[in-house]
């Protein structure tokens, strides 16, 4: 399995990457870690004439904490997210996601830019960052466009990124007291992408009624979504356990879900149901200050 | 065209023009002659490939040579000589040999590699830490108990070097 032959660029710079990118358009595909786009250039599903390798770009692998809110680079690796101790300590559900994806080797390469770049519909990061309400910022010769989670993911391995952008970072902002975030997900056994995947992320409000309530589903539909609908029907409300199974029963409203050789469209959307549910079950009892 | 690049394996440095689509288990295989690194599934799922790059466990199936260009690369024939190795075999390869943590030994050098990554991040394992961090390496004849056991033996014997 070897990739069609193609020219090679290594910029050493951001702005050496967005003149190379906005000089060939789409006939350039951006490399990070490569573990989406050599799996496809070796299957011959990809073949671009022109790879730029955005790996040596140094600043776009920092996590920092900037302006009230976590700004995490493009190239951060998914054992960087993993092993943050800001991660851990601000936003808890990214290391705990990270830790999720693959296995080492992969989580050593793979990074956050490059799986939220390809969208695969089955890819674990899009869960949290929609449940996280995190900004996409895409960079491009012009200048910088913040794209809201909720706004970009499209369709089947398209988000909103154009030609000519690199996504170079995640914002995520601060979450408030009494909140707790959770990731669960159905794995796949060979390859751990997620069959299913639900984040949660739960504000309480006085009473233990919910505040705030973020879903994001993946594995399911052509892309990673919000559960609107469950989300709808949990605001406001005291957590029940009979209450949270009911809602997660809807995280597949509206969603024609996906059936291949791994699981079908039915088994998925019962998968769906499950995983949402034990991923509300535990943002609420981290919201609440027990351990999940 | 050719790049040209510049890697650090096994201790020795070497400088090679590659073609840009060269993976870089086919480098250290055809190109170095290094043949100890297997080629499995080529889809970075069976771990047979992995090398350490600047430390980390990689699947070089799943890495362009020129990625690797300037890193510090070490493949199962650099093992012995790595300092903890103290001129001998490393003592991975003394906890396979001991504990019989292979039979066929296809998927040995990749599973020993990723053991190293583990041990230097972590000298004291639990079992359960040990089969996470070779989740990404599929071995068909051992049922993995063995390896475990290799790698646990690798680390009380890394913890008593270093005391």
């Amino acid at each position: 399995m070897i990739p069609a032959a193609f020219e090679y660029f290594a910029p050493k710079s951001l702005d050496e990457a967005l003149r190379l990118v906005a000089r060939h358009g789409d006939e350039a595909k951006l490399l990070a870690g490569g573990h989406s786009l050599l799996p496809l250039m070796k299957l011959r599903l990809s073949a671009p004439r022109y790879v730029v390798d955005i790996g040596r770009i140094r600043s776009l692998r920092s996590i920092r904490e900037e302006g009230g809110r976590i700004v995490i680079g493009a190239l951060a690796t998914h054992h960087d997210v993993e092993a943050s101790e800001l991660l851990r300590i601000t936003c808890p559900l990214l290391p705990e996601t990270a830790a999720e994806i693959g296995d080492v080797q992969v989580r050593n390469r793979g990074t956050v830019g490059g799986s939220l770049a390809h969208a695969d519909p089955a890819a674990d990061y899009p869960a949290a960052i929609l449940a996280l309400d995190a900004e996409i910022v895409a960079t491009s010769s012009s200048g910088t466009r913040v794209i809201p989670a909720a706004e970009y993911f499209v369709d089947l391995l398209t988000t909103q990124l154009r030609p000519g952008e690199i996504l170079t970072e995640v914002r995520i902002p601060r979450t408030g007291e009494n909140s707790g975030a959770a990731y669960r997900k159905l794995h796949q056994p060979a390859s751990h992408f997620a069959l299913a995947g639900a984040a949660a992320r739960v504000t309480l409000g006085p009473g233990e009624k919910i505040e705030s309530v973020a879903i994001g589903i993946t594995g399911v539909a052509v892309n990673a979504y919000r559960a609107t609908a469950a989300e709808q029907m949990l605001i406001g409300k005291k957590a029940a356990p009979k209450l949270l199974a009911e809602a997660a029963e809807k995280v597949t409203d509206g969603i024609d879900p996906l059936g291949d050789i791994h699981a079908s469209a039915a088994y998925r959307r019962a998968a769906a149901a499950v995983y949402a549910r034990r991923a509300l079950e535990a943002a609420i009892a981290r919201a609440g200050g027990k351990k999940a | 065209m050719g790049v040209e690049i510049q890697v650090h394996v096994n201790g020795k440095s070497f400088q090679n023009e590659v073609d840009p689509r060269l993976l870089l288990v086919h480098y250290l295989r055809e190109v170095l002659g290094l043949t100890g690194t297997h080629i499995g599934c080529e889809t970075s799922l069976c771990g047979a490939c992995t090398v350490l790059i600047d430390g980390h466990p990689v699947k070089s199936c799943t890495m362009l040579a020129v990625q690797a260009d300037g890193a510090e690369i070490t493949t199962v024939e650099g093992l012995s000589s790595l300092p903890e190795a103290g001129g001998g075999l490393h003592p991975i390869q003394e906890g396979f040999w001991e504990k019989h943590g292979l039979q066929c030994g296809f998927c040995t050098p990749g599973m020993m590699l990723a053991a190293v990554g583990l041990l230097r991040e972590n000298p004291s394992p639990t079992h359960a830490q040990i089969r996470r961090a070779l989740d990404g390496n599929l071995c068909r004849c051992t049922g993995y108990q063995h390896i475990v056991e290799a790698v646990e033996y690798a680390a009380r014997k890394l913890r008593a070097h270093k005391r």
